[in-house]
């Protein structure tokens, strides 16, 4: 058998869900990057094409079809809007996966995913190192909003407004909780972190711990949590994939709680969706573990409306509010259908009043690795959302997904606008102080 | 082939990163929205401007390669399948609104641009452009003049023939031809635009197009009607038609598609109910009340079993959301989905529907109609698997009876979706041998190198 012949063989896995696409052509209305680009190649419609001919043996070789596949956000957009529901997040990362089995992973992801995402100590030490050296590289360009650019050209930053890492890690500042519910929700959640939280945001993980607390919710959250596997297995990566999620998995397994909560809409979608689809089995009986962790998964909004009871505020008769729009993850709204509780959970704060943005649903472009990849893309991309945060006026852009935020802050920074970009729970929270 | 030196010429004057020669672009290029197998180019281009479009166009000419122009790709007949080793010319970077004008009530687009976004600037303008093809978010102006595409509002509004005024097209050498005006009349000259509309991209390439708009009607009244019987329901739409009131719309769902539709989303729609009509009056409020008023009694007095009128907007959104789900609901049963609109006159469609059941009970397969049934535009929607080559046959045989029905009953093959290369072998059946004749007399002398999307329409 050729080598082609057996990835043609590996494509029939996903055989009766490409053959679910009829080809309406659909997609090309809410795809995010065919907007940009206007090429077939780039919307579902035409990726799901590639597979089908790369099953039916129509490519001698992959590399085209793989190519064009890891452009793309997955957003989901298509998904939400496609007439036939084909799963598409799912064929693209099933078959980003069997691809990547069979070329190898690239040498550049292989360092960065096996290297150091895999093994989450040295991944922590390597960012402190990283945040020791940049200041020498970068300096604040917007106060307001937080960003930092290159002080010299830099091939890694580039024109980025970025988001500069803390110099203390969440972790370092709160490395192991395990408190028992206080009085009044009787509950314990297991607090999943991530990356970008703990990296980037500590303070929104410290708030996240305030509005627990405060809500009498017990806390267990285990020393050195791993990365989700997001990056991992969207790039094809099932190795490093499967071992941190079973490094999680025997994190959390150490001690009962009710939920598993997360304050990103990556890492909750990731959990509660990619898990259980793409976990291989192995002896340690993992995918019961992942089946019953996703299942008890809530993105923190979620937990705070539907478990703790919180509710819009009335607003104060004055005209003090603060003016705040929300922008929907597409991990938070696409994936798992949740728009209205982080609102709700914005407006819990009576010292703000929200604002919809026109296209509030539309993805921000960051995708991942996409925006590493494709920066100007996903600049363009980024650009129609800060066109759209801007035209309400608002002085506060809030999103429950920190990735999100990452890219509002640079295209915003980027316009010179005067926005700031928070977590939902982060603005509950300081109502919860004043 | 395509020679390298005529690559670089293309390369030159459209822009390398507008010209896809690898595979894996190609084969993006290579279907439709037709249940037809692909066909590889072997160049795709993407001109962003009419001189280059032009030039695109006279080179394909000149060097004798078949040309067929894309704009979404949702065609429902196989005209967007390019020919082997033409090349496909994309309309989508040439996607601007030149015009609107609201004094004389037109607008002016290139033919990229996306239906649903110019029916969303006029109507922010008070103005309304109503063919409203199911693609409307996705397709392109070009396309819908290029197929003559209909949509729900054909029965009151017409469809998208009658809002085109003039188009400037270029000719096989790449020459630009204008016909019709910015003018309600227009004597001067052949209608070439009548020529150009539905002709597929076989005569020329759409360069600008001018389109006639009209006011946004001011209020809508939707319903529901539930129907035991078919023929209740046709004898409805009969009614309705006799006592000169034209709905905006006049829907028709059978029990398969209501069946489909229930189970996908769940609405509330009567499972037992034989057909529904779903049924839009708009206008001035005052006669828009009036005539609610009484196709709502017409309804009753035919034999409805129920009639559900839309108090506001959200009742409004949820009848018509019953009904833009039909597809979707029907297309999640199986993998293939076949889209026909064999179309008759309306006061025959009790006939053509019987005349549906009768052939998926004859061939053993499966048809949910629904559609337009006060244009008598239906949809027999077959689903299949295309793997089953067993069945694949008798849906294909199916096709060929349903479009002996329509025909017999006075119809037409393709109300909305064009010929193509799906129905350019049934061609003869409706127009007869002249008629095909005198199509490739007129071909064969605006297109004397058969390079404009060959094999469409009047087949080869």
């Amino acid at each position: 058998m050729s080598e082609i012949k057996t990835l043609t063989e590996l494509m029939k896995e996903l055989e009766e869900q490409l053959v679910v696409c009829m080809r309406c052509g659909m997609c090309q209305a809410v795809c995010p990057l065919f907007a940009e680009t206007g090429r077939e190649s780039d919307v579902a419609r035409g990726k799901l094409a590639l597979l089908d001919g790369l099953m039916q043996e129509m490519f001698k070789e992959p590399k085209g079809v793989y190519e064009r596949l890891n452009k793309c956000l997955l957003c989901g957009s298509c998904a939400d809007n496609c007439p036939s529901g084909v799963n598409v997040l799912e064929i693209f990362i099933r078959a980003r996966a069997i691809l990547t089995g069979y070329m190898g992973l690239p040498a550049v992801k292989k360092a960065i995913l096996r290297g150091m995402l895999a093994r989450p100590e040295l991944f922590d030490r390597l960012v402190e190192w990283g945040t020791k050296f940049q200041k020498f590289f970068t300096k604040p360009v917007n106060d307001l909003i937080g960003t930092s650019c290159a002080r010299f050209a830099f091939p890694l930053i580039g024109d980025r407004h970025f988001m500069p890492l803390t110099p203390v890690p969440f972790h370092q500042i709160t490395p192991y909780l395990n408190t028992a519910p206080g009085g009044r929700s009787g509950l314990k959640v297991g607090f999943y972190v991530g990356c970008l939280m703990d990296k980037i945001f500590p303070n929104i993980a410290r708030a996240i711990v305030d509005v627990l607390d405060y809500h009498g919710v017990g806390i267990f959250m285990p020393e050195d949590q791993g990365c989700c596997g997001i990056p991992a297995v969207s790039s094809g990566d099932m190795k490093t994939f499967n071992q941190l999620v079973r490094h999680n998995v025997e994190k959390f397994e150490k001690e009962s709680f009710d939920y598993l909560i997360t304050a990103c809409a990556t890492c909750t979608s990731t959990i509660k969706k990619i898990w259980p689809m793409m976990v291989q089995d192995d002896s340690r009986n993992i995918r019961v573990k992942v089946k019953a962790i996703a299942e008890k998964t809530l993105d923190i909004n979620q937990f705070l409306v539907s478990k703790t009871g919180v509710e819009e505020g009335t607003p104060g008769k004055d005209d003090r509010a603060v003016r705040v729009t929300y922008h929907d993850p597409c991990h938070l709204k696409k994936s798992l259908g949740i728009s209205d509780e982080p609102r709700t959970v914005v407006q819990a704060n009576p010292g703000y009043r929200l604002a919809e943005m026109p296209e509030p649903d539309r993805c921000c472009g960051l995708g991942g690795s996409f925006n590493i990849q494709y920066y100007d893309i996903s600049t363009e991309i980024g650009k129609r959302k800060r066109d759209n945060i801007a035209s309400t006026g608002c002085s506060v852009v809030a999103t429950g997904c920190p990735a999100c935020m990452i890219q509002l802050s640079d295209v915003l920074s980027k316009a010179g606008d005067r926005v700031m970009v928070k977590h939902p729970v982060e603005i509950y929270a300081e109502g919860l102080k004043s | 082939m395509i020679r390298k030196s005529l690559l670089k010429e293309f390369r030159e004057k459209v822009g390398s990163e507008n010209v896809f020669t690898d595979k894996a672009d190609l084969f993006t290029y290579a279907y439709d929205a037709a249940v037809l197998d692909p066909v590889l180019p072997a160049a795709a281009l993407r001109p962003v401007t009419s001189e280059a479009l032009s030039y695109v166009v006279r080179l394909c000419n000149e060097n004798r390669i078949p040309l067929t122009v894309r704009g979404a790709g949702t065609n429902l007949s196989g005209g967007t399948i390019p020919f082997p080793d033409g090349v496909v010319v994309l309309t989508n970077a040439l996607n601007r609104i030149l015009e609107i004008n609201e004094a004389d009530m037109y607008a002016v687009v290139q033919p990229g641009v996306v239906t649903a976004k110019l029916a969303a600037a006029v109507e922010a303008k008070g103005l309304f452009y109503p063919p409203d093809p199911g693609s409307q978010d996705v397709s392109t102006l070009a396309g819908n003049v290029a197929e003559n595409a209909g949509g729900l509002r054909g029965l009151k509004y017409g469809i998208t023939r009658d809002y085109v005024m003039g188009i400037q097209f270029f000719d096989v050498n790449g020459e630009l031809v204008k016909t019709g005006s910015r003018t309600v009349k227009c004597a001067t000259g052949y209608n070439l635009g009548g020529l150009m509309i539905g002709s597929e991209g076989t005569l020329g390439i759409f360069n600008e197009i001018i389109l006639k708009l009209i006011p946004f009607p001011a209020s809508q009244k939707a319903m529901v009607a539930v129907f035991d019987k078919m023929d209740k329901a046709s004898e409805t739409v009969a009614g309705i038609i006799a006592s000169r009131i034209v709905p905006a719309t006049l829907e028709f769902m059978d029990n398969f598609t209501i069946r489909a539709v229930e189970d996908f989303s769940h609405v509330g729609l009567p499972t037992d109910a034989a057909a529904l009509l779903l049924i839009e009056v708009d206008g001035h409020p005052a006669p828009v009340m009036e005539d609610a008023e009484k196709v709502e009694s017409l309804c009753r007095k035919n034999g409805a079993t129920s009639v559900r009128v839309a108090k506001d907007a959200s009742e409004r959104d949820s009848v018509w959301a019953a009904r833009r789900s039909a597809l979707s609901a029907l297309a999640n049963l199986k993998p293939t989905l076949v889209l026909e609109d064999a179309t008759v006159p309306r006061s025959k469609i009790p006939d053509m529907v019987r005349a549906m059941q009768n052939i998926a009970e004859e061939y053993n397969i499966s048809i949910g109609t629904f559609g337009h049934a006060g244009d008598g535009n239906l949809h027999p929607t077959i689903l299949t698997d295309r793997r089953d080559k067993t069945e694949w046959e008798r849906v294909e045989s199916a096709i060929a009876a349903i479009f002996d029905r329509a025909l017999e009953l006075g119809g037409t093959l393709s109300g909305e979706h064009g010929t193509g290369i799906a129905k350019s072998a049934f061609l003869e059946k409706e127009t007869g041998m002249a008629a095909i004749d005198y199509s490739k007399r007129v071909k064969g002398a605006l297109d004397p190198n058969n390079i404009l999307n060959p094999g469409k329409v009047i087949g080869d």
